[in-house]
């Protein structure tokens, strides 16, 4: 016998729940091999109820290697109609070949317009910087942070939203597999480690500059989850010359791991000691050489406490590192298989490009797990 | 997950009519609700068992297959079954030949999950009912506000360990964790606001660990024919974990039990 569901009011009222959360996924060549972008893209797609098609995106390294010396920046001009566009661009080419040596520059290719909502003009150039009087004391990434916060914050409709040397961001409104599809990831672009991300935006109205990854010079972040802390970490990162402009909670990460990786400098298992700290309690039961380090980052570094459930993936040349809040409230697993390092929010996704694997673990919360190349010569030749 | 055509068979087509073989549903491609379908197309159609092979990610496999007259059906999984796996499952049997992912057994009522592998995070979530038997280890919140309710009293059993937060708020009902790879138990916050039920663990456990509402005990008699009986089932269905039955039961164990059935009845009262 079947049980007839009574629609207790009609249709239009009701609220349809979707079941959500976002998708995040990535995939290394411990051995510095370069793959196409196929596979992360049927990974992700396996995880499409996770996003509701309002944000996709996409980092890869190792894409560049005719002008893996050069930073590639990716810019998006965005404003109603291809006039607006083309304004924006006007005036961030005069600022862009002012303060920096083009070498060369092209629209990024891509698909049909059509399938996807109000594509930007997205544009890539290959450049150096060019550092005129106070400016040549200060180094390369200090002078391009400074450049693309000032383009972000006031430049209209122009953002750049990826600046590494030999790896790109590729991201818009849509399903991850459909933004791959639009920029043709599984066909123009090989790459020794991609990670992925599927949005669902809980937050904030999604617009293409809103997608993830978000990225400052080759370190990218892909985040599933929600940083209540975002007005605090954005107030200090200010206080350093970082600009939140893009309107998503996941930018505060990648300025903060700019700031304490790049910047100054710290391994990754302190970083995440930042971002992520013991709580007190833990502390307390520490040994005292622990407990005196624990204590201080956590009083010196307060504000880049990330509060709220978090899981992230951070790209950078030749590494891959996954990261959950200090209680694991969004999922990763990790897995290897040979030189094939995986971290994704579902297992399945995994063993859908890679049914045998030799390890799979979900790490515990607070505690990178880090995928890097057994040679960092393979990249950096 | 595209859409595809489902394909279904039978084992042996001589044999339908007793309906005792498994059919065989190839998931590929087949999306959720459309594989949640078709099993419970099978069982209102009389089918008793059902292999699902390819399985990558559908979710609530096992769910929404409730009848008044309690229809029962075994389902193999091949692959790996989405999130929520067994979800408020009603007196079905469901193996997994592999990994499962984060909610196995989410609010289930009755009947038997077995895990050839390893579980994700809130495994046996809100479970009122039924037997859980997990291989290897599991994630973080492992039987989170599991319950028990009269006649109704779910067991879950992991052979390997669980990370943070196992027991919290648990109302009801027994989980064992057999530590069979004999690390030590690592989890921290156990039992975090219990106020119900018990947990086995073997070997032993630093009560800074376990939370302040959680007694630790060493276990008697009684607790003895419970961990017999659970652990007894457990070796038989795995028997690739060779046969420890004597060595687990004589092991040490430890049993946690909540201080109070009302934990924070003075938490607002000034």
């Amino acid at each position: 016998m079947e049980f007839k569901i009574i629609m207790p009011r009609i249709r239009r009222e009701l609220y349809n729940k979707e079941i959500c959360a976002c998708s995040i996924f990535g995939a290394m060549n411990q051995d510095g091999e370069r793959f196409t972008g196929a596979s992360v893209m049927t990974a992700i797609a396996n995880m499409h109820v996770r996003g509701n098609g309002l944000g996709g995106g996409f980092a890869a390294y190792g894409i560049y290697p005719d002008y893996k010396d050069y930073y590639a920046f990716h810019l998006m001009f965005t404003g109603q109609g291809i006039a607006a566009k083309l304004s924006a661009k006007k005036e961030l080419d005069a600022f862009l070949f002012q303060n920096f040596e083009v070498v060369y520059d092209e629209e990024i290719p891509h698909g049909d317009e059509l399938n996807l909502s109000d594509p930007p003009l997205v544009w890539r150039y290959f450049v150096l910087p060019k550092k005129q009087g106070d400016d040549s004391l200060i180094s390369d990434g200090d002078y391009i942070v400074g450049k693309i916060m000032w383009v972000n914050s006031r430049i209209e409709n122009a953002y750049v939203f990826s600046s590494g040397k030999n790896m790109g961001c590729f991201k818009g409104v849509g399903y991850p597999e459909e933004i791959g599809e639009y920029f043709m990831l599984d066909k123009l672009y090989s790459a020794y480690a991609w990670t992925v991300h599927g949005r669902f935006p809980t937050n904030t109205q999604a617009w293409w500059g809103g997608a993830h990854p978000f990225s400052l010079l080759d370190t990218t972040i892909v985040h599933n989850g929600e940083i209540s802390s975002y007005g605090t970490n954005r107030w200090y990162l200010e206080m350093y010359g970082y600009a939140c402009t893009l309107q998503t909670d996941t930018e505060v990460i990648a300025y903060a791991a700019d700031l304490l990786m790049r910047r100054q400098n710290l391994p990754i298992e302190i970083v995440a000691k930042i971002l992520a700290p013991p709580i007190w309690n833990a502390i307390d039961r520490m040994n005292d050489s622990e407990k005196k380090l624990l204590t201080t980052l956590r009083m010196v570094y307060a504000p880049l406490l990330m509060n709220g459930p978090f899981a992230v993936i951070i790209g950078q040349t030749g590494r891959m590192i996954g990261l959950t809040d200090r209680i694991r409230l969004r999922p990763i697993t990790a897995a290897t298989r040979g030189e094939m390092f995986y971290l994704s929010s579902e297992e399945a996704s995994i063993r859908l490009i890679s049914p045998q694997l030799d390890r799979v673990w979900t790490p515990n919360g607070g505690e990178p797990v880090v995928g890097e190349l057994n040679s960092m010569r393979t990249v950096l030749q | 997950m595209a859409r595809a055509v489902l394909f279904e068979s039978s084992l042996k087509a001589d044999q339908i009519d007793e309906k005792i073989n498994a059919v065989l549903i190839d998931a590929t491609d087949v999306e959720t609700k459309e594989l949640n379908g078709r099993l419970r197309d099978l069982m209102l159609s009389g089918e008793k068992k059902v292999n699902i092979i390819n399985v990558c990610g559908q979710r609530f496999i096992g769910t929404r297959l409730y009848t008044p007259e309690r229809l029962k059906m075994e389902i193999d999984i091949f692959g790996t079954p989405g999130n929520d796996l067994a979800a408020f499952l009603n007196g079905h049997k469901i193996t997994v030949h592999g990994n499962a992912q984060d909610g196995v057994g989410n609010t289930m009522d009755s009947g038997e999950i077995f895990v050839e592998g390893r579980a994700g995070d809130v495994l046996g979530f809100s479970m009122r009912g039924g037997e859980i038997y997990v291989r290897d280890n599991c994630g973080y919140r492992t039987a989170l506000h599991m319950k028990e309710y009269e006649d109704k009293r779910p067991v879950l059993v992991v052979g390997g360990s669980a990370q943070d937060f196992l027991g919290e708020y648990m109302a009801g009902g027994i989980a064992i964790l057999l530590d069979l790879q004999g690390q030590t138990h690592k989890a921290n916050f156990i039992g975090t606001g219990m106020h119900g039920g018990v947990i086995y663990l073997r070997g032993s456990v630093m009560p800074s660990q376990v939370g302040e509402q959680v007694d630790i005990s060493p276990i008697n008699d009684d607790d003895r024919s419970v961990l017999d009986r659970y652990v007894s089932r457990f070796v038989e269905r795995f028997p690739e974990i060779g046969n420890r039955l004597e060595e687990i039961l004589n092991s040490q164990f430890v049993k946690l039990t909540p201080k109070s059935k009302r934990p924070y009845s003075n938490l607002y009262a000034y």
